[in-house]
């Protein structure tokens, strides 16, 4: 029978995501209910040494799958080596991070191990012994509650969601041999060209910083890049602020774009478009800035500021460099 | 080139979701139904392939009788044909279930490259396309912000965290497209007057011979938890409510 808690760690460029912790974390709770143990799976070229290092978050045991060919991530050959250990020893739950890697890699093991998946999902419970994942469905307008028939019950966890928890296990490495075929590998990352600039990835902000239809132009928007900085913050914006050309897809907060739980999301010059509201109503904390007293912003925010944005924000900016100075 | 693109119906994004009182499901009265934007993508990026190399352009859905309307659209912007799944046992399928019966579909065509959404954003699940791919035994690319297909060679570009990445494949692959990738044409009223005779083919879950086994079910379905009222900052001064926030944030909040 399937038993244990797995997680699939996270590594680029040598070094752990951050949300592979928050997995380890949270699997390490489950398992604790349980009374199983947790394992992780972690695959790449180079970092056997790396393995041992995830037992202060609570794993158990890593099996390492250390090749040349799993360095970078490519969907084939980490799904392949994912799945060859899995079908081996048979876990109860396997859990993954919602990030770019770990939905393309969960959604293809799927197919390989047919199970249910449930993607970005922001809590995790357990009933009768069995995993309920909790996930946003329309994008956070409502949530649904995932009940698994098949196994191992996979989900994907929300980067930032669930609590970095240290509690020193064993990590006891094990390598594996993935067997991988070379003439199966289809595909391969011919370039990754960096961000160079420093901007913080808005689905792992702890701040976003957003500006909507309000900030009237492109060549606003850096004043609330002076405020982000400041905070440490990404800098998002609506839909209207996308479709209008003045900022890259990439940045796009809402249905569709990107779901965002940041612990605080300051809304500058947005109106709150249903669509928008529902990429972003899961954060901690929302503040409002806007002219408009009857925006429907204002009562998603825990804080509200009905003024012009143009004069508030670089305000807000002063007032938060001498407080974080 | 035998082209396939994948297409959801769901919701319009302005819609308010109500969750029916029992939690098992939504209310669907009154719901306007679209495209699923994503895949829109897809169908565009399918017609530009079409218009720069031949062939043509297949659509294929699962979804119940509304969901002709979605494959219409498509032929009025451009694609040959279409075929409907349309079985109540698919309703409401998981993504595996889904992907079973695309790929049940497909594997009878012929099929260069498939596009998929990237995600729809009823369930937001993100998994059929690449779970169709493996399903057919072939490559997926998913997020896609730019194809160039030469050949059987593929390039695509899609964005990881902090960087542009480019992958390379081969035909046949799926791609699963993202925001970005094109603007999605409108249909014509040519168009959508000659959508109207072109075939489609209505097939139920016996007829591709699959049996819907959900891996994953929504067992229950609740609204978002409520968020207390808040506050709004009074005064004339912009410089003194901005003061006031840092001070709200830093010391009520504790989030700066």
């Amino acid at each position: 029978m399937a038993k244990g808690v797995w997680i699939v760690a996270e590594v680029r460029d040598g070094a752990y995501r951050k949300v592979s912790y928050e997995i380890a974390s949270a699997a390490r709770k489950l398992a604790d209910e349980l009374g199983d143990e947790v394992c992780a799976v972690l695959c790449g070229s180079g970092i056997e040494g790396k393995a041992a290092e995830l037992g202060k978050y609570g794993v158990d045991k890593v099996y390492v799958a250390d090749n040349a060919a799993l360095e970078p991530y490519t969907t084939d050959a980490h799904a392949a080596a994912v799945a060859k250990i899995v079908k081996e020893k048979d876990p109860a739950i396997l859990l993954m991070a919602a990030s770019v890697q770990g939905k393309d890699l969960s959604a293809r093991l799927v197919g390989k191990l047919a199970t249910g998946l449930a993607t970005d999902c922001t809590g995790l419970k357990l009933e009768g012994g069995k995993l309920i994942a909790v996930r946003p469905l329309y994008a956070g307008k409502c949530f649904g509650e995932v009940a698994f028939e098949a196994t191992p019950a996979m989900a994907t966890l929300r980067p930032n969601v669930f609590p970095i928890v240290e509690n020193a296990k064993a990590g006891a490495v094990e390598k594996y041999d993935p067997a991988l075929d070379a003439g199966q590998l289809k595909t391969k990352v011919a370039e990754v060209a960096k961000d160079t600039s420093g901007k913080i990835e808005l689905t792992e902000a702890n701040i976003i910083v957003s500006g909507g239809r309000g900030m009237k132009g492109p060549e606003n928007y850096n004043i609330l890049e002076d405020l982000a900085k400041v905070l440490g913050a990404a800098v998002g914006a609506s839909r209207a602020a996308v479709d209008a050309g003045w900022r890259p897809v990439t940045d796009q907060v809402g249905q569709t774009g990107k779901t965002v739980s940041p612990n605080l999301y300051i809304a500058c010059g947005i109106s709150g478009a249903i669509q928008h509201l529902a990429g972003m109503s899961s954060s901690k904390f929302i503040v409002a800035i806007n002219k408009d007293p009857e925006a429907p912003i204002f009562q998603r925010a825990d804080y509200g500021i009905v003024d012009d944005l143009f004069k508030v924000v670089p305000e807000v900016t002063a007032a938060a460099k001498k407080i974080l100075a | 080139m035998n082209i396939i693109a994948c297409v959801k119906q769901v919701p319009d994004t302005e819609t308010l979701i109500k969750v029916k009182p029992d939690g098992s499901g939504i209310v669907e009265d009154g719901i306007k139904w679209v495209m699923n934007p994503y895949d829109e993508f897809g169908v565009e990026e399918a017609l530009k392939l079409k218009e720069k190399l031949g062939g043509d352009v297949t659509i294929v859905s699962v979804g119940p009788a509304r969901t002709m309307e979605t494959i219409r659209t498509a032929l009025a912007m451009g694609a040959e044909k279409g075929v409907h799944i349309d079985d109540p046992s698919l309703n409401g399928a998981d993504a595996y279930t889904t992907a079973q019966a695309l790929a049940a579909v497909i594997k009878t065509l012929p099929h260069d490259i498939i596009f998929c959404g990237q995600r729809a954003i009823d369930g937001d699940a993100g998994q059929v396309g690449s779970v169709l791919a493996d399903l057919l035994g072939i490559p997926s690319v998913t997020l896609v912000l730019k194809l160039e297909i030469a050949g059987t060679a593929v390039k695509a570009q899609k964005a990881i965290e902090g960087a542009m990445m480019t992958i390379e494949t081969s035909l046949p692959c799926v791609i699963t497209t993202q925001k970005g990738l094109n603007e999605p044409r409108y249909a014509s009223l040519p168009g959508i007057m000659k959508a109207k005779k072109k075939p489609v083919d209505v097939k139920n879950a016996a007829a591709i011979g699959i049996t819907a086994a959900a891996k994953a079910k929504v067992a229950k379905t609740v609204p978002p938890p409520a968020r207390a009222p808040g506050k709004i900052l009074q005064g004339d001064d912009p410089a003194l409510k901005a003061q006031e926030l840092v001070k709200l944030l830093r010391e009520e909040a504790k989030v700066i």
